[in-house]
């Protein structure tokens, strides 16, 4: 499905990717993990193109989007692809459920009433149906993020990419988040997922991949990835955070 | 004392029915800053979109570019040239052959008007968390929309008390309009000064902006309370009904 050859992206003088090879399959969940400033984030970012790669190619369903860097295929190409942030990013000035009608209503993808609809079977099913005039601020974290992945999720995107989606959260709320996701992966939709969070990664990952200075330095099944990981770097990483 | 003072205020007031002179000149005040305000909200939005358009998007087009170049000259000119000269030039030359008050005067202190609210609304702009833009492009919205339907209604709430008090700036610098013959307050306080050979009309042309200028402050302050709470509320169903928070 997400085909990615021999992608690098620089800030300036900073070479943040230095060629990344990766194929993520339909349905496949990919869990990406590694010490800060390894590229995480940037390659996440690479992927919807809200960074532009350096070089190389990113296929997306026998269409290299990789030169897109505006118009209608950069815009189009975002839709497929969700993105949920580690700080939500929810819209303050619009209540819940505005935030998830605003992009599928602005871009025609559904009319007003239809759009509501899909926001309130979405809220419904996260349990927060009752929370869909309110405004963001009066929501906890956890009821946030949740809120921000169903926004996602209204423009029916074909990939999720989760970008520390429980980094900012209260502990007592990152489980709401998680369960969220588990929901999302059951029902058979693509994601990576950056995440801090092992538990997660061995339950719901097809595959971890580790990240250190801007190439992936290994990756595995996450059985493997965590009882025999191969390189020094990986080890000392896991010894760290475990 | 007392007697003074009931002379003054029938000097200025009462006399030749001088409080229609009164009303008019405030009417004048009022209707420039409220147009001036009108224009320089206008001009200064589209100022500050291009010019943050200009110094955030990776590679501006060349309208862009054109248009940046032109509303920098046009802030240079505002900033460079004192008020006094600028009403000057819009009385005496550039709408020389009107003499439609409201509209030199309006014109005059919009243009002026647009140039310091394009610095505060690129402000709002500016401080509107970049994760807002991210959250809009990632949902496949484009430039525009994202700017359109998600920074700009942030950036003008946060500037709304900013506006309050362009509003009552500009409603002590319309004073400036005197020089220009245009007939607001202070230039028929002035008139009146000059027929009453006392200072009466000054010392009342003083007090009623004092009075104006106290009650707009208030007015801005209460705004101020009132937005800080706004975000952390349910939606109002309908604008009858229960008042939200
Ligand atoms: N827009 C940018 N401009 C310049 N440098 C950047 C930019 N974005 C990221 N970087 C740099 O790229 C490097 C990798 O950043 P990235 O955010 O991808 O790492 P990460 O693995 O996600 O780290 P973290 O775990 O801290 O989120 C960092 O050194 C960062 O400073
Ligand atoms: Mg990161």
């Amino acid at each position: 499905m997400i085909s990615v050859k021999g992608l690098t992206k620089d800030f300036g003088d900073i070479k943040v990717l230095r060629g990344i090879d990766e194929t993520i399959l339909q349905g496949e969940k990919v869990v990406v993990i590694g010490p800060s400033g390894g590229g995480k984030s940037t390659f996440l970012r690479c992927l919807n193109l809200m960074e532009f790669p350096t070089s190389g190619e990113i296929w997306f369903e026998n269409e290299d989007v990789s030169s897109y860097r505006k118009g209608h295929l950069l815009n189009a190409h975002r839709q497929r692809m969700g993105m949920v942030f580690q700080h939500f990013n929810l819209f303050p000035h619009l209540s819940v459920e505005e935030n998830i009608t605003l992009s599928p209503v602005t871009l025609k993808k559904a009319s007003k009433k239809q759009a509501l609809e899909t926001a309130h079977r979405l809220l419904d099913r996260i349990g927060l149906i009752d929370k869909a005039k309110n405004y963001p601020a009066t929501l906890s974290g956890g009821q946030k993020q949740r809120v921000a992945i169903v926004r996602a999720l209204a423009m029916e995107p074909s990939v999720m990419l989760f970008d520390e989606p429980t980094s900012a959260l209260d502990p007592e709320m990152v489980g709401e988040v998680l369960d969220l996701m588990k929901d999302l992966a059951h029902e058979g939709m693509t994601m990576v997922v950056v995440t801090h969070e092992m538990g997660f990664a061995r339950e719901v990952g097809h595959r971890v991949l580790f990240m250190d200075e801007g190439v992936i330095v290994e990756q595995n099944k996450p059985e493997a990835f965590f009882n025999n990981p191969q390189s020094a770097r990986l080890q000392d990483f896991l010894a760290k955070v475990v | 004392m007392v007697e003074t003072v009931v002379r003054a205020v029938n000097n200025a007031f009462i006399a030749e029915d001088r409080w229609r002179l009164w009303l008019s000149g405030l009417e004048m005040t009022l209707l420039i800053t409220f147009f001036a305000l009108l224009m320089g909200l206008v001009v200064g939005l589209f100022v500050s979109v291009i010019r943050v358009s200009h110094d955030t998007l990776e590679k501006p087009n060349l309208t862009i570019r054109i248009l940046n170049r032109i509303v920098s000259i046009y802030v240079s000119i505002v900033r460079g040239i004192p008020v006094i000269v600028q009403v000057l030039l819009w009385s005496f030359v550039i709408l020389a052959t009107s003499r439609n008050h409201l509209l030199i005067g309006s014109l005059a202190f919009g243009f002026n008007s647009g140039a310091y609210v394009s610095e505060v609304f690129r402000g709002g702009i500016l401080s509107i968390d970049k994760g807002q833009t991210e959250a809009g492009r990632s949902l496949g919205l484009g430039y525009v929309q994202t700017m359109i339907k998600i920074i700009l209604p942030q950036a003008i709430k946060n500037c709304l008390p900013a506006f309050g008090n362009e509003f009552i700036s500009l409603l002590k610098e319309t004073s400036v309009a005197s020089v220009g013959a245009i007939t607001e307050l202070t230039h028929v306080a002035n008139i009146i000064r000059g027929r009453t050979f006392d200072p009466g009309p000054l010392f009342f042309v003083a007090t009623i902006y004092l009075i104006l200028v106290l009650f707009l402050e208030f007015l801005v302050k209460k705004m101020e309370k009132k937005l800080s709470k706004s975000d952390r509320r349910v939606k109002p169903i309908k604008r009858k009904g229960l008042r939200s928070n």
